[in-house]
């Protein structure tokens, strides 16, 4: 590893970058998630093991910890499932518009899960779920076909909308898999049976983890599902459990001490998974899985290639076109629970909603502001970190890729509790009840976004080029300004856009931290749909929905243009 | 224009010593080449010279004025040394022309544009790149890319001239042609260049001067070309500079004996005293003979290479290479197979200790 600058002197630019590198990680990540454990352990002044046990063995505790274990596994393994087939089915067979396929299976990425959950909601509720009622009402049913409000229904809804995770890692590796591994077990004599089991399994299995790792973060510190649908019930999962102490507690102490217990085990173990997924990633790199694409061998599905091709676009159906429909739909209802039909539909929600009612037009644009605000700083700010990192060789620089690695490891509950004991006052800095503590906690929770875009772009970016410029009569800041930033733009447009789309439809974080005017989208359909304004819930998420799906699409087209340019 | 001086110079990576009281000077307008194995600390050398990275301990002088003391820290940045540096990656910058990469040197020195634009373009019909001003990098070959790389090196008219294996990644056509006019420019511009390179044929062909280092970064000679070929300071430069060929000569009394055994040396005598030495040959000194005086030897494997013919030839238990013309081969009936015996003789040897392992070195 080559520097980009050598320096011997103490104070320099290198020195500037690196410290204000840290300073950056260390107020907006280091210090809350500090503070968390400060909090859990120490009581009274003094370390305190015994009482967090306590905590732990309370019964509502107890039971969201269990929750948030059965919840996870039982999300990872049907994601995981259900992403395998998937990706074997796009991959390695003559499935009829497999690239379309590949495309809608990855739609649910881009759709906020919460919203899925309120739309399932309103189909699948027990007694006024539209296709309960009409079972029940139509078919004459003496209950409903199925309770929403179960673990099994937070299973199903959070595995639509997180098998992807392992569907992009399966694909991608049994399309880079070298095909001459199993053709030559092919002509050892082996059936594809076999081939499958001893060759291609084996051989994908890294990647099946990985993903299943990925869900399993995911899962466990998920918010938005269980807070629509466990609530109704009594399930609680460690982050809608911290969101119930912090919001029903108005801040004592105690519900504050449960709370970082409860983040420190969040924290604890989103590492844990963190640490497994990088064995399972670092011992697969023995795979033979070359870095080419190469047309794979196909299973013929013969008979039932129809029938698969009917099953994925029944999937779909099901999965995407429906719940959307159902909350572009009942956002258009005079009243919710009227059947849908063409004199129960009118606009006036939506023009309410986007030109009358202040709590939903703040909402709007509290999510846009914070949106593009997080995105520019956590961008730029990702940029200077992922400098200092990736190219520079100052001493310290151990500590800040310490603490570069912190952000990925804390859930966004954890980040916004941190919040909240950093900035309430206690310390100086009240930001309670502003915009601004929404923005600092949206900073620490895009940052690693931010930081692994931006390091991807800065890796391609070779030390000679730099040193070229030098060479050439550059300053380091002209060399950063002339060569440096033009090239690393792509990753850092990306890393605005990473954070800018997931920013307007973040609920996890503003949740805890919304006050009276800065709710944002996410907070103001969830808040009115737990006050039961269900269709004026359902058609700000219609609104969010086309937001993110038209933001998608340029991003899309743009990043196809700049690559287009390029080759 | 430059010469560069540099004292008792020291680098180290943690506890890895990479360069220890290395002394050196360049003469103002000399191609001086820096030729060593690859890891032997050349590249810091030059990156040293550059300003990319500060010596521990030592000094470096360009034209008079201190660049750099490892002992009082001081360093002067690489961007106010006035070099031009071409790197073995061509570093070429992918989002500018070849205009603006070429020209970017003197934007920076705030040449106004009117002249900036005139001495680009002269600077880019120097290197041969005329009419490919609109170019970007990714639309031209490696070897036009170095060649803009060239011409930003050069554009502003450095003091010195710093080259890091520029021609490593050509195919070798292009490495020729390349070196002819890297040397052309030089010439013409009286600059004075440093060339590092681990490859022997293009320091040789290329250099004013030159300097051997060796694996630990110590310098072993430093001379012109034709010294340092015909008289090497000792075996490592003797095996840097080609394929050398090493037989043991043990002295007893007056005789010199071959090996260990007792066929006596019938080779040009040795230039030092001791007993145990070793005689140094490349393969083309070698005198082939089927009979007459020489050592005895026999054939082990014969290829032939098209203008010349290429043994493996066992000398009283040591394997030597020997090449000799094909057309010589044929008019003196030396087309030899395997097994059969020779007589060799030698137009040169070299003679080391004879700490010298026997055999090929390449």
């Amino acid at each position: 590893m080559t520097s980009a600058v050598a320096t011997t002197s103490r104070f320099g630019t290198p020195q500037v970058l690196l410290g204000l590198s840290i300073a950056i990680l260390v107020i907006v990540v280091a210090v809350p998630v500090l503070l968390i454990f400060v909090n859990a352990f120490w009581v009274d002044g003094h370390f305190n093991v015994a009482d967090v046990i306590k905590v732990l063995r309370e019964k509502d505790t107890y039971q969201a910890l269990l929750n948030s274990l059965i919840l996870a596994s039982g999300v990872t393994v049907t994601g995981t499932v259900v992403g395998t087939f998937f990706a074997w089915l796009v991959t390695r067979t003559d499935l009829p518009l497999k690239g379309a396929m590949k495309v809608l299976f990855l739609v649910p990425f881009m759709l906020p899960s919460f919203i899925g959950a309120l739309a399932w909601k309103m189909l699948l509720s027990p007694r006024s779920g539209y296709i309960n009622r009409f079972f029940i009402e139509v078919l004459g049913f003496d209950g409903p076909v199925f309770d929403i409000y179960t673990y099994a229904g937070i299973i199903a809804v959070e595995t639509m909308y997180l098998f992807p995770f392992v569907f992009i890692q399966v694909a991608g590796a049994l399309e880079r898999m070298d095909p001459t591994l199993e053709e030559s077990a092919r002509i050892s004599g082996a059936d594809l049976f076999t081939i499958t089991r001893k060759i291609t399994i084996p051989l994908v299995l890294p990647s099946i983890l990985s993903g299943a790792l990925l869900i399993m973060l995911y899962s466990m510190a998920h918010f938005g599902t269980v807070a629509v649908l466990g609530i109704e019930a009594g399930i609680y999962n460690i982050p809608t459990l911290i969101y119930e102490k912090i919001h029903q507690s108005a801040g004592s102490f105690n519900s504050i001490r449960t709370g970082t217990v409860l983040a420190t085990v969040l924290v604890i173990t989103a590492a844990f998974i963190l640490w497994l997924q990088n064995r399972v990633l670092a011992r697969g790199r023995y795979q033979i899985i070359a870095g080419k694409s190469f047309r794979p061998t196909e299973v013929k599905l013969r008979g039932l290639r129809m029938p698969m091709l009917a099953f994925c676009l029944a999937y779909i159906g099901f999965t995407i076109v429906l719940p959307t429909a159902t909350i572009f739909m009942v956002g258009g209802l005079k009243t919710y629970g009227l059947p849908f039909a063409a004199e129960n539909f009118t606009w006036e929600n939506y023009r309410y909603i986007l030109f009358e009612w202040d709590l939903t037009r703040d909402a709007i644009w509290n999510s846009i502001s914070l949106g593009f605000a997080a995105a520019v700083i956590t961008m730029f700010a990702g940029v200077i970190i992922s400098y200092v990192i990736v190219k520079m060789k100052v001493r310290g620089k151990g500590v800040l890729e310490f603490l570069g690695m912190l952000p990925f490891s804390v859930p966004g509950s954890v980040i916004a509790l941190g919040v909240i004991l950093a900035w309430s006052g206690k310390y100086g800095v009240n930001l309670y009840n502003t915009v601004w503590i929404i923005l600092v906690a949206y900073i620490a929770r895009y940052m690693a976004f931010s930081l692994k875009a931006n390091s991807a772009a800065l890796e391609q970016v070779h030390d000679s080029l730099v040193e070229a410029a030098r060479a050439s009569g550059a300053t380091m800041w002209q060399a950063l300004r002339d060569v440096v930033l033009p090239l690393v733009r792509p990753g850092m447009l990306a890393a605005f856009f990473l954070i800018f789309l997931p920013a307007l439809r973040e609920l996890t974080v503003s949740v805890l931290l919304y006050g009276p005017t800065t709710r944002t989208i996410g907070v103001a359909i969830y808040t009115l749909n737990e006050d039961g304004e269900t269709v004026y819930s359902a058609a700000l998420a219609g609104i969010a929905l086309i937001i993110i799906i038209v933001g998608e699409s340029v991003i899309k087209r743009l990043f196809k243009g700049a690559a287009g340019r390029k080759g | 224009m430059a010469e560069v001086s540099i004292r008792g110079l020291g680098k180290r990576y943690g506890a890895k010593r990479v360069l220890d009281d290395l002394e050196l000077d360049l003469v103002d307008g000399e191609c001086f080449t820096l030729l060593g194995p690859s890891g032997c600390g050349k590249t810091v050398l030059l990156r040293l010279i550059a300003g990319f990275e500060a010596p521990d301990a030592g000094t470096i002088h360009l034209g008079g004025q201190c660049v750099a003391d490892g002992a009082a820290g001081q360093v002067v940045p690489p961007n106010e040394r006035g070099l031009g540096v071409v790197f073995q990656d061509y570093a070429v910058w992918p989002h500018m022309n070849v205009a603006d990469n070429v020209g970017y040197p003197l934007k920076l020195a705030g040449v106004d544009a009117a002249l900036r634009r005139e001495r680009t373009r002269a600077a880019i019909a120097q290197v041969g790149l005329a009419g490919l001003d609109e170019r970007l990098p990714s639309q031209l070959s490696g070897g036009q890319q170095q060649r803009v790389a060239l011409a930003r090196a050069l554009v502003s008219e450095p003091r010195l001239l710093l080259l890091d294996e520029p021609l490593n990644n050509l195919d070798a056509n292009l490495r020729e042609e390349m070196r002819f006019e890297i040397k052309a420019l030089q010439k013409k511009l009286g600059i004075t260049i440093l060339y590092v390179t681990h490859d022997q044929e293009i320091a040789l062909g290329i250099a004013d001067r030159l300097a051997v280092m060796d694996a630990t970064g110590r310098l072993r000679q430093v001379g012109t070309p034709e010294e340092i070929y015909a008289r090497p300071a000792d075996d490592f430069v003797f095996r840097f500079l080609g394929i050398a060929n090493f037989l043991p000569v043990r002295r007893v009394g007056d005789a010199l004996r071959l090996g260990s055994g007792s066929d006596p040396w019938s080779g040009p005598p040795p230039d030092r005293p001791g007993a145990a030495l070793a005689a140094g040959f490349r393969p083309s000194d070698v005198l082939l003979a089927r009979s007459g005086p020489g050592l005895p030897g026999t054939v082990r494997r014969a290829s032939f290479l098209g203008a010349q013919v290429d043994y493996l030839i066992d000398v009283a238990g040591t394997l030597v290479r020997v090449t000799t013309p094909s057309h010589e081969c044929v008019e003196r009936d030396l087309l030899f197979v395997e097994g059969e015996t020779c007589r060799i003789g030698f137009a040169a040897v070299q003679w080391f200790e004879g700490d010298v392992v026997a055999g090929v070195a390449r």
